[in-house]
């Protein structure tokens, strides 16, 4: 029974929150190419706008808390999604209204626009911090365990545990349904199509009578949609503080770059790569190792390659490797 | 020098505020005040450095500080001989080890064919390589961190005057830099903004985890100064006849003594900076890197090296990133991890380069003044506007207690406005490039 427990122990410490973390990057990553592939820029307010609008689901989940009305087993905070997205679409719409509109018109350099999303940053964050403060906030409620590691254990016989939080379990289902529906939208509808002629070629896409403002409008739409689930998936599984909303702009970067900036399916192959490599680089083989290894040779260290607070220097290992020896991604991303 | 008499009447209404600050609120926070802006101007410098005559991106301000910042400890303090003795070789030789592996690793990648087979063989060295250094350095570094970890815990420094540390601390910051660089330069402009952002956490992940170094998280105190502290100053003599004309308290004057000299420290250093970075700039050098920021093509169709011009003005602009990094810890007395956060360290510095006017060494200095001013004097005014708000409120009311709270905050959305309305209104800056 041995490798069987060595199994066990490996997807409950770390192929679950993998995927699941993999997961948000996912969502995450996808906004960050989409905005690159259409509106031509790195988009550095992404982590940030993630916050507020898991802040304006959090608000969601609070008022709906206090009248009462849930959706047990299920977390409020599913109930909430929509109240942040309908905010955080106004709210990406007038960012683009009221900044990257007129630097598009004047066609400024895509570092100008950069430089203007590092203000949409500041002003987001700040807004974030007014409403929510800088602590710690959980809002995960409902069930919170398919199955514990006591049920999984009774059921099974295993000496070792395994748990399935619901937080994870809703956040590799949802990823799961968004990115079909991404890719449905994507290929087989008209204004998915004309977004993809426009990012492939913009004068050509002008000329066949693609009205670009229309383009950007559904591009920031789908934004608000991903950045909003990706926020409260992340939200629910690790609690919310808007700091840790700004740490995960490197790894959604590198993911994006990793796959291919541009390039969608790239994102979510990028995505999974680093959150796997992140969680197997710093996850203790120690306990997967004691099972596997002969009676009286099990390892004494904790065969850890990397301490887990250097998570970060993971992703930018994978980054420096990727921009030294394929700087268009996996999927041979656009522009370069 | 070229300065319009705008140019200086806006340096001196900056002035004339700085008078007030020290006629209404007090000279010590107008002090206060005019070291950091110091401070700032050269980061800003840096900046400008970089985005201002080569179009470089660098969103790693951070990490170039803290990594200058880091060099004031290993400059200034003393040494630890009992960690030294307990494990000072072996961090040293497993350092050594783990870029011996890269080297390694280097080589093979140069010398071998392409091929599955290189792949394997670096593989196969890293891996080696990995485990033989975690051998020497793990245990090393858990003997050092367990000598006194209450006091020390770490190697300590050389024990040399804290003045070396501003040099030493450009120089590491070059050297990082020059590794960020190298790799990420030549590829797209985003790529590096990236890239030194992810260094800039990893430069703060390895300060506060590496206790060895510089004790992480629990911080180094009481570095020498190079100024004489308030509490040294109180006894001299002239201090206290100081005190007697100037009506203020004893200890109030040395601090403020103390401050003055921290500024005409940094002054010299700023006056210096500014002087080299004007003779660059209008040099046939300057010139070349506005041709190659204007346009990259026409450059390198004159024979221009584009990426290693690039890589020459990011670390120079780097270096003088440390160089302010190292005068802040040193300023302090102190250095703490924990208190490095990229809003305050990169992107406040940007705002302060956009501002000021980019690509303009004094646009850069009187946007650094002008916006540490704002960052130190919203959050009163913040508070003050929010009182006003709330004081027809119930007192014990939750909404009141936020709102007064949250006024720390306002600082960040007013960096934001300011900044987009600047990108918006006037790009050029207040100081445009000429």
């Amino acid at each position: 029974m041995e490798p069987l427990n060595a199994l066990v122990s490996v997807t409950n410490f770390m192929l679950i929150p993998a995927l699941a973390y993999g997961s948000q990057l996912a969502l995450g990553a996808l906004g960050i190419t989409l905005i690159f592939s259409i509106l031509r820029f790195a988009h550095f307010a992404h982590g940030d706008t993630m916050a507020l609008g898991t802040a304006a689901v959090i608000g969601g989940t609070f008022f709906f808390q206090s009248q009462g009305i849930g959706i047990s087993p299920l977390p409020t905070a599913l109930l909430a999604i929509p109240i942040g997205i309908v905010v955080m679409i106004l709210y990406l719409l007038a960012a683009d209204r009221m900044v990257y509109r007129y630097f598009r018109k004047v066609k400024a350099k895509p570092l100008t626009f950069v430089m203007a999303s590092l203000g949409v940053m500041f002003v987001t964050n700040g807004l974030t911090r007014l409403f929510m403060g800088v602590g710690e906030t959980r809002f995960e409620d409902g069930e919170r365990f398919i199955f514990t590691v006591r049920e999984f254990r009774e059921f099974t016989g295993l000496a070792e545990g395994m748990a399935l939080r619901s937080a994870q379990a809703i956040t590799i289902i949802t990823a799961l349904v968004v990115m079909v529906i991404l890719f449905w939208f994507l290929n087989r509808t008209r204004a998915g199509k004309s977004m993809r002629a426009y990012s492939d070629n913009e004068d050509l896409a002008l000329l066949s009578g693609i009205n670009p403002e229309r383009v950007v409008v559904i591009t920031w739409t789908i934004t608000a949609i991903l950045l909003v689930l990706a926020g409260t998936l992340y939200g629910l599984d690790k609690g919310f503080r808007p700091f840790n909303y700004f740490q995960l702009l490197l790894p959604m970067f590198a993911a994006a770059i990793l796959g291919g900036l541009g390039s969608p399916l790239g994102a979510i192959v990028g995505a999974y790569v680093v959150a796997f490599a992140e969680l197997g680089i710093t996850f203790a083989w120690r306990r997967v190792f004691s099972y596997l290894a002969p009676e009286g040779m099990e390892p004494t260290s904790m065969m850890q390659l990397l301490p887990v607070d250097y998570k970060f220097a993971v992703t930018f290992a994978i980054l420096v490797i990727v921009l030294l020896f394929r700087p268009t991604g996996i999927f041979r991303g656009k522009v370069i | 020098m070229s300065l319009t008499a705008r140019d200086l009447g806006l340096f001196a209404i900056m002035g004339a505020v700085l008078a007030m600050v020290a006629m209404f609120q007090s000279p010590q926070l107008a002090i206060t005040i005019l070291n950091m802006s110091l401070i700032s101007a050269i980061m800003a410098l840096g900046v400008n450095m970089q985005w201002g005559y080569a179009g470089l991106f660098n969103v790693g301000i951070m990490g170039f500080t803290a990594v200058g910042g880091l060099a004031v400890v290993l400059i200034a303090m003393p040494p630890v001989p009992e960690a030294w003795a307990a494990g000072g070789l072996g961090i040293l030789l497993g350092l050594m080890l783990g870029v011996a592996t890269i080297l390694a690793a280097v080589l093979v990648y140069k010398r071998m064919s392409p091929g599955a087979l290189r792949g394997l063989a670096i593989f196969a060295v890293l891996v080696v390589g990995y485990f033989i250094t975690s051998q020497v350095f793990g245990p090393a570094k858990q003997a050092v961190e367990a000598v006194n970890p209450a006091a020390t815990g770490y190697l300590g420094g050389a024990n040399l005057p804290v003045i070396l540390s501003w040099p030493v601390g450009a120089v590491f910051a070059a050297g990082v830099a020059w590794l960020v660089g190298k790799v990420s330069l030549g590829l797209r402009s985003d790529y590096l903004a990236i890239a030194t952002l992810g260094i800039s956490e990893i430069v703060i992940a390895v300060l506060k985890h590496e206790r060895w170094l510089a004790r992480g998280v629990n911080n180094v105190t009481g570095i020498d100064r190079p100024v004489p502290r308030p509490v040294d100053l109180q006894p001299q003599p002239w201090v206290q006849s100081l005190a007697d004309t100037m009506g203020w308290s004893l200890s109030q004057t040395a601090s403020i003594v103390s401050g003055l000299g921290y500024s005409v420290l940094f002054l010299i250093v700023l006056g210096i900076l500014i002087w080299l970075a004007e003779r660059a700039l209008n040099s046939p050098w300057g010139r070349m890197m506005r041709a190659i920021r204007d346009n990259e093509v026409s450059a390198r169709a004159m024979g221009k090296d584009v990426t290693r011009r690039h890589l020459m003005i990011f670390v120079l602009g780097s270096a003088v990133c440390g160089l302010a990094g190292a005068m802040m810890v040193s300023m302090d007395g102190q250095l703490t991890p924990g208190s490095y956060e990229p809003l305050r360290f990169t992107f406040l510095i940007w705002v302060m380069v956009i501002v000021g006017g980019s690509g303009n060494n004094w646009g850069s200095v009187l946007g650094a003044f002008v916006i540490w001013f704002l960052w130190v004097q919203v959050e009163p005014a913040g508070r003050w506007v929010m009182e006003t708000i709330t004081s027809n409120m119930d007192v014990g009311s939750d909404l009141r207690r936020h709102l007064l709270d949250s006024a720390a905050y306002m600082r960040l959305l007013t960096m934001g406005v300011a900044l987009l309305l600047m990108l918006r209104f006037a790009p050029r800056g207040l100081i445009p490039e000429r």
